[in-house]
């Protein structure tokens, strides 16, 4: 039989504010455990909730971005559950009426198509804390600094029908939300977060089969081998005549397996009901404008001015805007090398993108600068350089010996474009290999590159190749 | 000098016939010599008071300070206290002190009252008699024998002894009307709102309201003044002009129409309680008010829902209680829901623990709609049905409680009875309505109170009603026997 999977995510995106979402106190990660949580955030007697607005004007602007209806009310509610890293024995939520509702992101497919992917919801609630089970000896320690960070859930629509599309929309989402400028994205820390519902039905069919829930695929990587081994399983399952059982599976990394969490039974039952400590969250027209203002540039729009404004092929221009620093890294070179977009773009996708990773570097924290490259781009242009000893040039640069121009000065790697001078050096490989140059003449045409060989070597890769070509052949050929 | 009321003491302590040192030192006195008999306070702060009056007659002595500079009162134990115990009446928070003070005690405190001690209340505030707190019952100083009213009793019964002029109360189904009528002194639930719930500690937070108890509708204008107002760690509480509740006090009263609703007048009305509040209600026609009669239809469906949400909401709000972070904490626990398990049957008496239960069914899924939702419902028809008499009237009135204080242990095995002593008080909660209760005679020796109920932000206007109120009358001069 043929089967359909199907696929929707929860994503949780911590919100870049600087307080938290209902308290004053500090949202830096890696601070001295406990030392960040306030009364509020300790769920104390008698404290009480409020709202900081920077966590809705977020919310906001990525509800415009995905271009979906912002609720002119909504509501927070409690969503109740005993944990020892739950301070108030309730997490503020929001359930019935969510901020932002109805919203879309397109994804782009293997086979180069797009997919228009559903956003039902998005919602503002607080993060818990974190529980340490090591170095206690039996014991769990609580951290509270995270508790009350605030956190936006996206739920998408089920529209996702392959392991590879819910990897795609990760990632698409995960550059939106960089690109607003309201997530750092950082997943080792947590502040990208992602679970997965996922059944599988018979092609064809209409409804939907039972689902479970993938927790925490903190990863790209993950989310796709974790939805791949589920939903062979499901598969098995329902071809061996059993059944899928509705629960709550984890997946465990090593053994690349998931494994069941909690069943359908064992569900905790939330009682949620609208929190009373807060009031409704009215939205007015002139909020929505104002942070309407504010949105930059989309992923989207900014990849088909690239290909519009540079010339550039569809793949180059996705990989370009994949990230808004990328993306503005891009421009800046692309201007300082006088406009050479394609070379530019070239350089970037294959040194610049090779280096960063080799180095296991963030852009920000790149040795060579858009500057740096879009000058050395230049040089290439006005032949000071070869494009082969451009990129000894980069990796000089790479290594902190400086920018381009000093690089190229300093190890005198200006090329040689003097014509007598490559011309005596073309005649020198000539005279020096008369075996070579006699089968040539024979019709061995391939021992060209010999030659060119012969004088590259003997100029220290500086000669002009394209004067070393031209003289070489005129000499080879005028017997 | 323990006679004195709020004002009375102002004024002597404003003239420097006494300084509020020695008001201090002889109320304390009387505590330690009166309070064994009731039991009223948790926590007494002499040496904190001591050094507060002190600070207070510095400034008294160089003209400077308002009306309640080194006024002496006691708060609920509700209200968190930096620096002293916070216990709630709740053997889970005897050991807890908070590093933070309610609002409501940053403002009496800012405005030069000194706090004398923490009152004894019902546990968490549930309760109706006083007799659920884990410190024991508070007495009735009326009549040891009887209870002094809940939840707020320690407040209520220390007011009506003599043992500070005036105290601190919340009021979520009638916490401080119905003490403050069972122990024969005068309390005032302000609009939902109107005072701020920070650091108070929560039963059920749509519903909580702090107010005052003193004896005299003026003193209560004094408090309210302090402790009203917008404070931004409430959102809840209303950005909403405080007016000077003292400046209309001896308004005439005359052409005022006061409701009368035939439902405050129905079975399970105890026959002294009804004549005492009709004399009430014919003093105040004597005044020149006029009484009309009002429909209050939804009255009788006022309890059911109350005691629908109000649980609903402190199963919730209680959760907090784990014994993980603060409070009480089982010994040796060991495994996370074992501490959970003892540390909560422990820590918590048995009204709390019904309460939690019957909140957590309500909320549970598939009796939410039967239950939480159908009593959000019937919540907005009780507030309609003040809504449409206010528009006819410009006050209610009735008996605050049903029956004068009732002795102690008559009820404590039927919660039912219990619950409906609040049945006058707990519909004004759920409207969010101001509700004052006043002095309005005794019953075999007990006090009977009668209830003002005004539209939201009205306090001035109850407040008026009752100082006319006391001006010809003098149940509020009475002393209880023993504490004269």
């Amino acid at each position: 039989m043929n089967w359909e999977t199907v696929i929707g995510l929860e994503i949780h995106t911590q919100l870049a504010t600087q307080s938290k979402i209902f308290s004053g106190a500090p949202t830096a990660y890696g601070a001295e455990p406990n030392t960040q949580a306030c009364p509020v955030d300790l769920g104390l007697p008698g404290v009480l909730p409020v709202l900081n607005r920077e966590a809705v004007r977020m919310a906001v602007k990525f509800g415009l971005a995905v271009e979906a209806r912002i609720a002119p009310r909504s509501e927070f509610a409690r969503k109740n559950y005993f944990y020892q890293d739950l301070p108030k024995g309730y997490q503020i939520s929001q359930y019935d009426w969510p901020l932002v509702e109805g919203g879309h992101l397109d994804i782009d497919l293997e086979d180069g198509s797009r997919k228009r992917i559903g956003i039902t919801r998005a919602h503002l609630e607080e993060d818990a804390g974190k529980s340490l089970h090591e170095d206690f000896h039996g014991m769990t320690g609580v951290d509270l600094n995270r508790a009350g960070t605030p956190l936006m859930e996206i739920v998408s629509e089920p529209d996702l029908r392959s392991p590879a599309e819910a990897a795609a929309y990760m990632k698409k989402l995960h550059a939106l939300v960089r690109y607003l400028e309201i997530c750092d994205g950082n997943m080792q820390e947590g502040s990208f977060r992602c679970d997965a519902n996922v059944s599988v039905r018979p092609a064809g069919s209409e409804a939907f089969g039972t689902r479970t829930e993938l927790k925490n695929l903190n990863s790209f990587r993950f989310v796709e081998r974790a939805l791949a081994y589920e939903v062979e399983r499901q598969i098995d399952l329902l071809e061996s005549g059993g059944q899928v059982v509705q629960e709550t599976r984890l997946y465990d990394v090593d053994q690349g397996v998931t494994r069941t969490m909690r069943t359908k039974e064992e569900a905790d039952d939330y009682r949620y009901f609208p929190e009373p400590d807060l009031l409704p969250v009215e939205i007015g027209a002139d909020f929505v404008a104002d942070v309407r203002e504010t949105l930059p540039e989309l992923p989207d729009e900014k990849r088909r001015r690239f290909i519009e404004e540079y010339g550039l092929p569809a793949y180059d221009a996705g990989v370009l805007t994949a990230t808004r620093e990328l993306a503005e890294f891009y421009e800046s070179a692309v201007t300082e090398s006088g406009g050479y977009a394609k070379r530019t773009a070239n350089w970037i996708m294959s040194e610049f993108l090779a280096y960063l990773n080799k180095d296991s570097l963030e852009l920000a924290d790149s040795p060579v600068t858009p500057e740096m490259l879009g000058t050395l781009i230049a040089r290439i242009e006005d032949e000071t350089v070869s494009g082969r000893v451009a990129k000894d040039v980069f990796e000089a640069m790479w290594s902190g010996e400086g920018g381009p121009d000093e690089v190229i000065e300093r190890k005198g790697l200006k090329q040689v474009t003097d014509t007598a001078a490559i011309e005596a050096m073309v005649d020198e490989a000539i005279a020096n290999n008369p075996q070579q140059l006699e089968q040539y003449r024979a019709g061995k045409e391939k021992l060209f590159g010999f030659f060119v060989g012969q004088v590259m070597k003997a100029s220290g890769g500086k000669a002009n190749p394209q004067l070393v070509n031209e003289l070489l052949k005129r000499k080879l050929d005028e017997s | 000098m323990h006679h004195k009321t709020v004002a009375e003491a102002s004024a002597a302590l404003r003239a420097g016939e006494v300084s509020s040192r020695e008001l201090t030192d002889a109320l304390l006195g009387r505590i330690e010599q009166l309070d064994p008999q009731l039991n009223s306070l948790i926590t007494v702060t002499a040496e904190q008071a001591r050094a507060a009056a002190d600070a207070a007659d510095e400034r008294l002595s160089a003209g400077q300070g308002g009306p309640l500079t080194g006024v002496p009162l006691i708060h609920k134990d509700i209200f968190c206290t930096e620096g002293v115990a916070t216990t709630c009446g709740s053997r889970m928070l005897a050991p807890f002190q908070a590093p933070y003070s309610a609002t409501v005690v940053e403002r009496l405190g800012a405005a030069g009252a000194v706090m004398l001690g923490k009152a004894n209340m019902d546990e968490f505030a549930m309760g109706s008699s006083n007799e659920t707190s884990y410190f024991g019952p508070v007495r009735n100083p009326w009549d040891l024998e009887a209870v002094p009213g809940g939840s707020s009793g320690g407040s209520a019964a220390a007011v009506a002894a003599r043992l500070a002029p005036a105290a601190t109360g919340t009021d979520t189904g009638g916490s401080i009307r119905q003490p403050a009528a069972l122990s024969g002194v005068c309390g005032l639930k302000p609009t939902y709102g109107r005072v701020s719930r920070y650091g108070m500690v929560a039963f059920a937070s749509s519903l909580d309201q702090a107010g005052p108890f003193a004896r005299t509708a003026e003193d209560l204008a004094l408090l309210l003044g302090a402790m009203a107002g917008f404070d931004e760690r409430d959102s809840t509480s209303v950005e909403h002009v405080v007016p000077d509740y003292t400046d209309g006090l001896s308004r005439s009263i005359k052409g005022l129409r006061i409701g009368v609703p035939p439902e405050f007048f129905g079975e399970g009305l105890d026959a002294d309680v009804r004549s005492r509040v009709n004399a009430a209600l014919e003093v105040l026609e004597g005044e020149g008010a006029e009484l009309v009669e009002v429909a209050l239809p939804n009255m009788e469906l006022a309890l059911p829902a109350y005691y629908v949400i109000a649980p609903a909401e402190a199963s919730s709000n209680l959760a907090r209680y784990d014994g993980v972070r603060f409070g009480h904490r089982c010994a040796e626990p060991q495994s996370l829901e074992d501490l959970y398990k003892r540390s909560r049957a422990e820590g918590f008496g048995d009204e709390v623990k019904r309460r939690i239960l019957v909140g957590t069914y309500a909320l549970s899924a598939g009796y939410y709609d039967a239950y939480y939702r159908k009593a959000q419902q019937i919540r907005r028809l009780v507030a309609d049905d003040f809504r449409r008499a206010l528009e006819e009237v410009d006050v209610i009135a009735g008996p605050t409680a049903p029956t004068p204080a009732f002795n102690l242990g008559e009820r404590s095995d039927d919660p039912v009875q219990m619950y409906l002593s609040d049945i006058y008080t707990l519909a004004v909660n759920l409207a969010g309505l101001p509700g004052l209760s006043v002095p309005a005679g005794l019953s075999r020796g007990r006090p009977v109170g009668l209830q003002l109920i005004g539209g939201y932000f009205e306090e001035a206007r109850l407040l008026n009603v009752a100082h006319k109120y006391q001006q010809v009358t003098d149940w509020h001069k009475q002393v209880p026997e023993g504490f004269e």
